[in-house]
């Protein structure tokens, strides 16, 4: 018996101290090392609000289909640059993700800046995005009759809105949108990105799909197209309508379709907040691009928007949009 | 020393006797397995049923969103509760079957048994209720679990393999069979994956990515891995009524498994900020594992040679054969998959989720049925329904087939839509159909799983079937 037990333990004793030894090489040491990482220039902690918000994130496994990691290959090019390792030093536990059914989330602080969409998009994603298989995130919000004091209502669009009462986020929703708006990659000093491209400014959409709008406009209207759907489309919408009552459109929008461009072009660089268009008043607050766009992207995404949906508004060059950035704000 | 253990087996195997005969020698083990088979199953209906839903909310995202319905909270229910809920009890339940008779002995300790079988179901449960809760550790595949929850599993491990060792420990022969040298090592391995799994030290920020790359493949690959081999090395043979082909291939597919599978874990971070060794690492291995892979299947398949035309006969052979084609199919798509330039355009697409069911599905599910069907009429008495068991594996295996298929086609469509940079939603429109049909397969693996809880109940405690024995005639009294 003592023959067989020792025969045994030289079996399962071999194989479980081989495993050991390999576990200890490529899992244990490695993330002793990993773990050791410091943070990257500019990555800060987050707040306790943001921090809340990514259990929030958690607890609804939002990670099951968006990833939080860009890959150095062309087809993650739209996400933002390559994820380095310093830029995962605060997250614990890691949110990376393995599947793509929706977006990748590592830059969308940057992409889609308004918490206004955010709200709107968690409520019911196919109010910002119709093709949206999302689902919604109403149980993070309340509809209440009377609006709080403090409180703002989110402008639902009537479509999608209910019968009544107004829409508040609760605590989560907020929390949780603060810590979707904190996604944003930090800079690397002296990175350059390879062939100095402009995400979503893919040369394959080029040329061929130029709309028919485009006409005698003389820019390159694939790019302005791209540009403006990584861009602009996520709140103005691809059919330059806009969202009812949350973000104004751009087709028959008096400042784009306009001889003078000055204002169109201020709004691009230097953003806007409580505009009222057409009668209607806005709450959501519009980015400025002037510190991600250069002027050439400015001014095809500008005569994009001039030469669309029904607009025909004189076109714009980039030494316009020069100009106007030097004489700042 | 193979040609001693081979002699051996043939003898044991050769042995069975029918399944009356069994359930009467050994009436605890009958009851240990029964039970164990039962939870599995209810677990299998349970998270199937889940998953149908979570299918269907692909086309029907404001379908029951609410809080503890929505997609985010029910995904890691369904992964969580067919991996350590069904596939997990399924596997030691036929572990603890095939260790005792492989041995020639009763189990060391019923009691230990049925108590480790109280703590993996206690896990499961309590993991579901935590998930649903919106108790989720980080949304890390197959580790969501609350750390104490996971420690009820380790718990169950410990417990289980304690006891398999010392049943081994009183075999009847000196030889230790090759199963058991599976089973024990999936056992053993498993508890490392758990413990390393748990240990916080080492897992902050990209240092948990290493941890994570590791687990969600060692947990799969080494865990269900080496149970369904081993249940294979003994169902097999048991039921083709003969010996396995090679015993020494066998030792060499379990050696060269334990190298390279726990390193090809980092193919699930290629391309990502994990230093670019442990990634090349990861590759390498991934191609390594073609000779487990290729040398287990051979082995399998060689041992049925010459008795395909009795695949459709015997159900439970017909079982065993799928799975092991899913094991070489699923496994070898892994090695393909794991090449960088192939990874560029599958990595983060529904590819991968049919990849997982290919394997999960295709290759464990089956092995799992193959080797109840096999081995619980022996040791009940009972046999399922002929019509029964034929009904489940053609419902399973055309579901599966179409499951596997549509997201092939699709993932690859979603890869090749980013690699062309078209706006991201063009990739969520063009999955749509894909989507349906894989809905279509999932409605058909569902049914099949309702048609095998009746014939477990008919195994167990209902109106025994007309199928035959599972175990076949010897070779050359088959009429074809």
């Amino acid at each position: 018996m003592n023959n067989m037990t020792r025969k045994m333990w030289a079996i399962f004793g071999g194989a479980l101290a081989l495993y050991v030894v390999i576990v200890l090489l490529i899992a244990v040491i490695p993330a002793i090392v990993e773990s050791r990482i410091p943070p990257g220039p500019g990555v800060v902690p987050l707040t306790p609000l943001q921090e809340e918000g990514r259990q929030v994130f958690a607890s609804n496994g939002c990670d099951y289909c968006h990833t939080q990691q860009v890959r150095p290959i062309p087809a993650d090019k739209v996400f933002g640059r390559p994820s380095a390792p310093g830029d995962f030093a605060y997250q614990t536990p890691e949110l990376l993700g393995s599947e793509r059914t929706g977006p990748d989330l590592t830059n969308v602080g940057q992409a889609k800046p308004s918490d206004v969409w955010q709200y709107i998009h968690l409520y019911d994603p196919r109010a910002v995005v119709p093709e949206s298989i999302m689902p919604n995130f109403k149980f993070l919000f309340r509809v209440v009759d009377q609006l709080p004091a403090g409180e703002t209502a989110v402008p639902v669009p009537a479509a999608f809105a209910p019968k009544t009462g107004h829409v508040i986020p609760t605590q989560k929703a907020k929390a949780l949108v603060a810590y979707l708006l904190s996604l944003k990659q930090a800079t690397i000093p002296g990175y350059v990105p390879p062939a100095a491209a402009t995400p979503a400014a893919a040369p394959a959409a080029a040329a061929g799909a130029a709309p028919a709008a485009a006409g005698g406009y003389a820019y390159d209207a694939g790019k302005g197209k791209s540009l403006f759907e990584a861009n602009c489309s996520a709140c103005h919408q691809s059919t330059g309508e806009g969202v009812p009552g949350a973000f104004p459109p751009l087709k028959g929008n008096a400042a784009v379709d306009n001889a003078d461009p000055t204002l169109h072009l201020h709004t691009i660089l230097h953003g806007a907040s409580g505009v009222t268009i057409g009668g209607v008043k806005y709450t959501s607050v519009m980015p400025p691009f002037a510190g991600t766009l250069s002027d050439d992207d400015i001014a095809n995404i500008a005569n994009y928007e001039r030469s669309s949906w029904g607009n025909h508004a004189k076109p714009v060059t980039a030494d316009d949009v020069k100009a106007l950035r030097a004489s700042g704000k | 020393m193979a040609v001693t253990a081979q002699d051996i087996d043939i003898g044991r195997t050769g042995s069975a006797g029918s399944g009356g005969e069994a359930a009467n020698e050994d009436p605890a083990l009958a009851a240990l397995f029964k039970a164990y088979v039962v939870c599995a199953t209810v677990w299998l209906l349970f998270g199937t049923a889940v998953g149908l839903l979570l299918a269907f909310k692909f086309g029907a995202p404001d379908f029951w969103a609410a809080k503890y319905l929505t997609f985010g909270r029910l995904r890691p229910i369904h992964t969580n509760d067919v991996f350590y809920g069904f596939a997990s009890l399924g596997l030691v339940g036929t572990a603890l079957y095939v260790t005792a008779r492989s041995c020639g002995t009763r189990l060391y300790s019923t009691r230990l048994a049925w108590i480790g079988l109280w703590l993996f179901n206690i896990a499961a449960l309590a993991g579901t209720i935590a998930l649903d809760l919106g108790y989720n550790w980080g949304d890390l595949e197959y580790r969501e679990w609350p750390w104490p929850i996971r420690l009820v599993f380790f718990i169950a491990l410990l417990v289980t393999v304690w006891n398999l060792l010392a049943t081994i420990a009183r075999r009847s022969s000196h030889d230790i069979y090759l199963s058991n040298w599976y089973i024990i090592g999936g056992f053993l391995w498993t508890c490392v994956i758990c413990l390393v799994a748990i240990l916080p030290w080492y897992q902050k920020g990209l240092g948990q990515v290493a941890i994570s790359g590791y687990f969600m493949h060692n947990a799969v690959g080494m865990w269900f891995t080496p149970l369904a081999l081993g249940l294979f090395y003994y169902a097999i043979p048991k039921v083709l009524n003969r010996p396995i082909y090679s015993y020494a291939l066998g030792v060499l597919a379990f050696w060269t498994n334990l190298i390279f599978y726990p390193m090809l874990g980092g193919h699930h971070f290629l391309f990502s900020p994990l230093p670019w060794w442990l990634q090349t690492t990861a590759i390498i291995c991934s191609v390594g594992m073609l000779i487990p892979v290729l040398g287990g299947s051979a082995n399998y398949l060689l041992t049925m040679r010459g008795r395909y035309h009795g695949r459709i006969e015997s159900y439970p052979l017909a079982f065993l054969f799928i799975g092991v084609l899913g094991y070489l199919i699923g496994s070898t798509q892994g090695t393909v998959e794991a090449l960088r330039s192939l990874q560029a355009m599958w990595h983060f697409t529904s590819f991968t989720v049919g990849h997982s069911h290919l394997t999960m599905y295709g290759f464990v599910t089956f092995a799992v049925w193959g080797g109840i069907y096999a081995l619980l009429p022996l040791a009940t008495g009972k046999n399922p329904g002929r019509l029964g068991v034929a009904m489940h594996f053609w419902l399973a295996l055309v579901g599966v087939t179409i499951y596997v298929v549509a997201l092939s086609i699709g993932g690859s469509i979603q890869g090749l839509d980013w690699i062309r940079g078209l706006p991201f939603i063009q990739s969520v429109m063009d999955m749509k159909p894909y989507y349906l049909w894989r809905g279509v397969g999932g409605i058909l693996m569902f049914l099949s799983h309702i048609v095998f809880a009746w014939n477990v109940w008919r195994m167990t405690a209902g109106q025994p079937g007309n199928a035959p024995s599972p175990i076949m005639e010897p070779e050359g009294e088959v009429a074809a």
